[in-house]
């Protein structure tokens, strides 16, 4: 009875819509916003983003080709370049992993039976909600020399705490403590993995004679890899387009210890006007941040585990 | 001898949920002495910021800071205030229509172009914004929209990338005979849209509304590269004009803390009157993503 009903549906709705062109028609148009979108946001700027990069452009004049004159001033010349992809790349090596374990390592203990879990989650999560400029204040004022509070809670126990953002050797690790004040987000995400796991498994290997550290190594850390992987992956996109924490607060120094990637980006578009020169460092970032997601998409065939996939040879 | 072997089993497991608290309570400080500094340093008088060992309850309570914060006649925080609003309000509904419709196409309707233009849609958000942003830039510059709200917001009603992917993750999970016994009873391709999947999808529009005005209200990079003049400002580049204005001299902690806290309210606020959305946001995003 229901069948038949809702084959009759089916039989009404086709002859409504009628024709398979007007649906197309419709299609196109609904996602028209996007289509437009894509080649006036995305597609155009690319293609003139390419073509500036071989140009010498300040905005007032029209651009002047120089062939891989930016290229090679970027190689030759530029030694602030290679400190910016340093200091970057530091950053994210250090900030990246440190995120990962312990969004992780929170995630398994909150994915125990505690009391008061909301209430754990929403304290951990709650810096990861805020950001931005005013977030980027009140770290300057914590790594404050002399009356900040990481130095209070340093000399609490006994040690004299460096100047931090006004030192070249602390001003990086102080944003890297930074970083991890945001960690809820991984960590929420962790658990939703956690979550997901099916109890059938732990069941099954504990009858099985497993141990708890075999159930955490062969059933939790795989059936949540790919969610380790995903965090790893918007991770590297993240950190290396770190802006904000770094002008505000350091503005790239002391003597360019913090000077990332983006910030030497924004001071040759924006302050210097070397709009051709700032379009050659984006695609070197692009290409950066290019390489370094393939090289985790490789690596993941060995150590992300999806359900389902055949292990391959 | 079996008694003992729970009993010692059981005392292990006091211990390890001991260690738990004792971790979970050390890490929740590291989380929330930001937020106590920040509230205490926003309430003391100028002369008590700068003391060492700080005092964690002002004394004074000096309440008036965050009036003064709002009222500095270099920074006039109303005009911030008005002009992020206005950006987010409608940047947030320009980029729900414009994706929702997105969305509601590639999950629902059937057209040539849609396997492969899904496929584009997913390489573009990987696109780092970097390589886009000069050209962009230049082509607000060329139509004279700089130093107005324009390239702030008209871009939403575009669509993005990720919020397109949402809706559609989510569009596709409604039973498709809902849309036939609208079309039996005369619904067309519009109203099917508007009196049943945006209705019915409520909650991913809630979680995506969150997530856009987050992050307008915290954006730094596009308002410092497209407003110049002060009467245009947003927050974000109001903070900096007072930590600029107290970097020729002493910094005015008291003040910037009052500000930043000021600045931050909405965004808690919003945290915990909707915490389901933005964790459903997260998990969404993070898992099925």
């Amino acid at each position: 009875m229901a069948n038949a009903i809702s084959l009759r549906v089916k039989i009404a709705a086709k002859r409504r819509i009628g024709s398979p062109q007007r649906e197309n028609l419709a299609g196109w148009l609904w996602a028209s916003p996007w289509i437009l979108g894509f080649f006036i946001f995305i597609l155009g700027p690319m293609l003139v983003s390419v073509y500036l990069s071989f140009t010498n452009y300040a905005v007032i004049t029209p651009p002047k080709w120089i062939g891989l004159g930016n290229y090679r001033f970027m190689v030759q010349h530029d030694e602030s370049v290679l400190q910016a992809l340093k200091v970057t790349t530091i950053y994210a090596v250090a900030s990246i992993p440190l995120n990962l374990a312990l969004g992780f390592m929170l995630a398994l203990l909150l994915n125990q039976p505690i009391k008061g879990l909301p209430m754990w989650r929403t304290v951990y999560y709650l810096p990861a909600v805020v950001s931005g400029v005013a977030v980027a204040l009140l770290w300057q004022w914590i790594f404050n020399t002399d009356f900040g509070l990481a130095n209070w809670i340093l000399g609490l126990v006994g040690i004299k705490g460096p100047s931090w953002l006004l030192d070249a050797h602390w001003a990086l690790p102080a944003l890297i403590v930074m970083s991890l004040w945001g960690v809820g987000g991984g960590m929420i995400i962790n658990l939703a993995g956690l979550q997901g796991v099916p109890t059938q498994l732990y069941e099954s290997a504990e009858i099985d004679g497993a141990g708890a550290t075999g159930r955490f190594w062969h059933i939790t850390v795989p059936m949540v890899s790919p969610v380790i992987f995903f965090n790893l992956v918007m991770g590297i996109i993240g950190a290396l387009q770190t802006f904000t924490q770094a002008f505000i607060m350091t503005n790239g120094g002391p003597r360019e210890a913090t000077y990332f990637f983006m910030l030497h980006l924004y001071n040759n578009a924006f302050l210097y006007l070397k709009m051709g020169y700032a379009a050659a460092l984006a695609w070197v970032l692009f290409f950066y941040i290019l390489l370094l997601s393939l090289l985790v998409i490789r690596s993941s065939a060995a150590w992300v585990y999806y359900e389902g996939e055949l292990r391959r040879g | 001898m079996r008694a003992g072997v729970f009993a010692s089993k059981r005392a292990s497991r006091t211990a390890a949920q001991l260690i738990t608290y004792l971790l979970l309570a050390a890490g929740a400080i590291f989380m929330l002495f930001p937020f106590a500094w920040m509230l205490s340093s926003s309430l003391k008088e100028a002369g008590d910021v700068l003391k060492f060992p700080p005092e964690w309850i002002p004394s004074p309570v000096v309440w008036r800071n965050y009036i003064d914060a709002m009222t500095l006649d270099y920074a006039p925080f109303g005009i911030f205030f008005k002009n992020t609003i206005i950006i987010t309000f409608i940047a947030v509904f320009g980029q729900l229509l414009s994706s929702s419709a997105v969305g509601y196409s590639f999950a629902r309707l059937r057209w040539s172009g849609r396997g492969p233009l899904f496929i584009v849609l997913l390489a573009t958000m990987m696109l780092p914004y970097q390589v886009t942003l000069i050209p962009v830039f230049i082509l607000f510059k060329k139509l004279g929209w700089v130093d107005t709200l324009l390239p702030l917001t008209v871009p939403a009603f575009f669509g993005d990338a990720f919020y397109v992917f949402l809706f559609r993750q989510f569009m596709m999970t409604i039973p498709t005979e809902m849309d036939d016994a609208a079309r039996i009873d005369g619904c067309g391709t519009a109203g099917i849209y508007s009196r049943i999947i945006v209705p019915l999808s409520t909650p991913v529009l809630l979680t995506a509304a969150i997530f856009i005005f987050l992050s307008q209200w915290n954006d730094f990079l596009g308002p410092l590269i497209y407003l110049n003049s002060t009467h245009n400002y947003t927050l974000s580049l109001g903070l900096r004009i007072v930590q600029g204005y107290g970097g020729y001299g002493v910094q005015r902690w008291h003040l910037l803390m009052a500000a930043s806290l000021i600045v931050m309210s909405p965004v808690l606020a919003l945290f915990f009157l909707a915490q389901r959305y933005f964790i459903q946001g997260v998990v969404i995003s993070g898992v099925k993503g």
